[in-house]
């Protein structure tokens, strides 16, 4: 049976690391808010960007052939560039756990396939880093503050891979912001490029060309690439921090189950130690009569 | 919506930099600048360095400084994708003309260590933040 100052001492450190998630806790939710935002904020950026590209694209009106251009080219697929997004830390649920078995998973479905993964966040890279996948790039540190820039450099090496033939195909995978309480596992293909569907009346306008539109495309799909690449780094930062208000909030609720526990015990200790005294005084005294 | 006005929307990769309506707008594409009116023909078209003029329904002139990208004209609508884009109330006026000063003084020196190229992006893009803070105060 622990002692007393044992339980004392146990309840203690049960409370400070309750302080710890309690505080975590807060901090990813002022964190989440911001992420949340930057989610928000890159939106009309890539919705025009999709809705040029779809304009550009739709430009053929049967009479002369279809724009073409290297980055929509699809070609037999032997190499393929998997881009993995994770966080820069742990205390996080299956967050990362959830993107690593993805990853795996994907590879293992395409055993004759030669995959390479490019990562991003300190926990892919620990993570993979001790097997025996070939990496073809890594990039830690870039979660705290998603820039664009980041999103830029990191693309147009993918590019560059994509356009060297040294990958036919390339896919990212990454957590999606969908509800605080809810993370969904994505894969989306950066390249060749998924031109979308542009909706709406102004669909099929003819338009006036002051660029030729090949080169107005070779100039919009790289930076296509780059934004579909943005904002799932955004998308993952905002599950990021969802993910670890969750589960601070559960170890916190955790916490407070334990000191109930624990200070429940501890009482009952002191009262059969008070009660054994008062035993030991009482058969004292009766003796003495 | 009025039928004398025209919507311009501005975005940079990481947000909105305008969605306001105006009389006219005035942008610098790269084959240089291009007057648009409402009710202009649709048109697609690369953006280049430089300062973006509109006039606003209360008449007043306002002024951006853009910087590359693309640019859809429909008759109602002028939507622009650029990489950076300033208001000229945020533009910071002292450093971009240390910033002009800059490139100048590097394209001058000519020496075969600086990027040609970069700098006279630089220098377009002072000048371009410039002209645009200038004919706002004025």
């Amino acid at each position: 049976m622990p002692s007393l100052i044992d339980l004392r001492r146990r309840i203690g450190s049960v409370k400070n690391t309750q302080q710890i998630t309690k505080a975590m806790k807060m901090v990813s939710a002022a964190k989440l808010r911001r992420a949340q935002q930057a989610v928000v904020h890159a939106r009309p950026y890539s919705r025009l960007l999709n809705d040029m590209i779809g304009s550009v694209l739709a430009h053929g009106d049967g009479t002369e052939p279809a724009i073409s251009h290297p980055l929509l080219e699809r070609r037999e697929t032997r190499s393929i560039q998997l881009l993995v997004l994770a966080g820069e830390k742990g205390l996080c649920g299956s967050f990362n756990s959830s993107v690593f078995k993805a990853a795996t998973r994907f590879l293992e479905e395409r055993p004759e396939r030669d995959v390479h993964l490019a990562l991003l966040g300190r926990k892919a890279v620990e993570f993979f880093g001790r097997r025996d996948t070939k990496v073809s790039g890594t990039w830690e540190q870039v979660f705290a503050h998603v820039e664009y820039a980041t999103a830029q450099t990191i693309a147009q090496e993918s590019v560059a891979h994509f356009r060297a033939g040294e990958a036919d195909e390339v896919w990212v995978l990454f957590n999606l912001f969908r509800t605080v309480l809810k993370q969904e596992i994505t894969l989306e293909r950066l390249l060749p490029v998924l031109p979308a569907e542009r909706g709406g009346p102004d669909a099929n306008v003819g338009y006036d060309y002051e660029e030729p539109p090949e080169r107005l495309l070779g100039a919009l799909l790289p930076k296509r690439v780059e934004t579909q690449l943005y904002v799932a780094m955004l998308e993952s930062a905002a599950a990021e921090h969802a993910a670890r208000m969750t589960a601070m909030d559960s170890a916190t609720r955790n916490a407070g189950e334990v000191l109930e526990k624990l200070t429940l015990h501890l009482n009952r200790v002191r009262q059969a130690s008070i009660t054994t005294e008062i035993i030991e005084i009482v058969s004292g005294a009766t003796a003495l009569e | 919506m009025p039928e004398n006005t025209i919507r311009i929307e501005i975005a940079v990769p990481d947000r909105q930099v305008l969605d306001a309506e105006a009389l006219s707008v005035q942008l610098p594409l790269t084959t240089g600048y291009l007057g648009v009116l409402p009710g202009h023909a649709p048109m697609l078209g690369a953006v280049g360095t430089g300062e973006l003029t509109y006039c606003d329904p209360g008449g007043v002139e306002r002024h951006l400084a853009l910087d590359g990208g693309a640019v859809e004209i429909l008759p109602d609508r002028v939507r622009i994708l650029a990489s950076r884009a300033e208001r000229d109330e945020d533009i910071d006026l002292d450093r971009a003309r240390k910033a002009l000063e800059r490139a100048d003084h590097r394209l001058q020196l000519g020496s075969l260590e600086i990027d040609v190229d970069r700098a006279q992006k630089a220098l377009a893009r002072a000048r371009a933040r410039i002209a645009a803070a200038h004919t706002a105060s004025s």
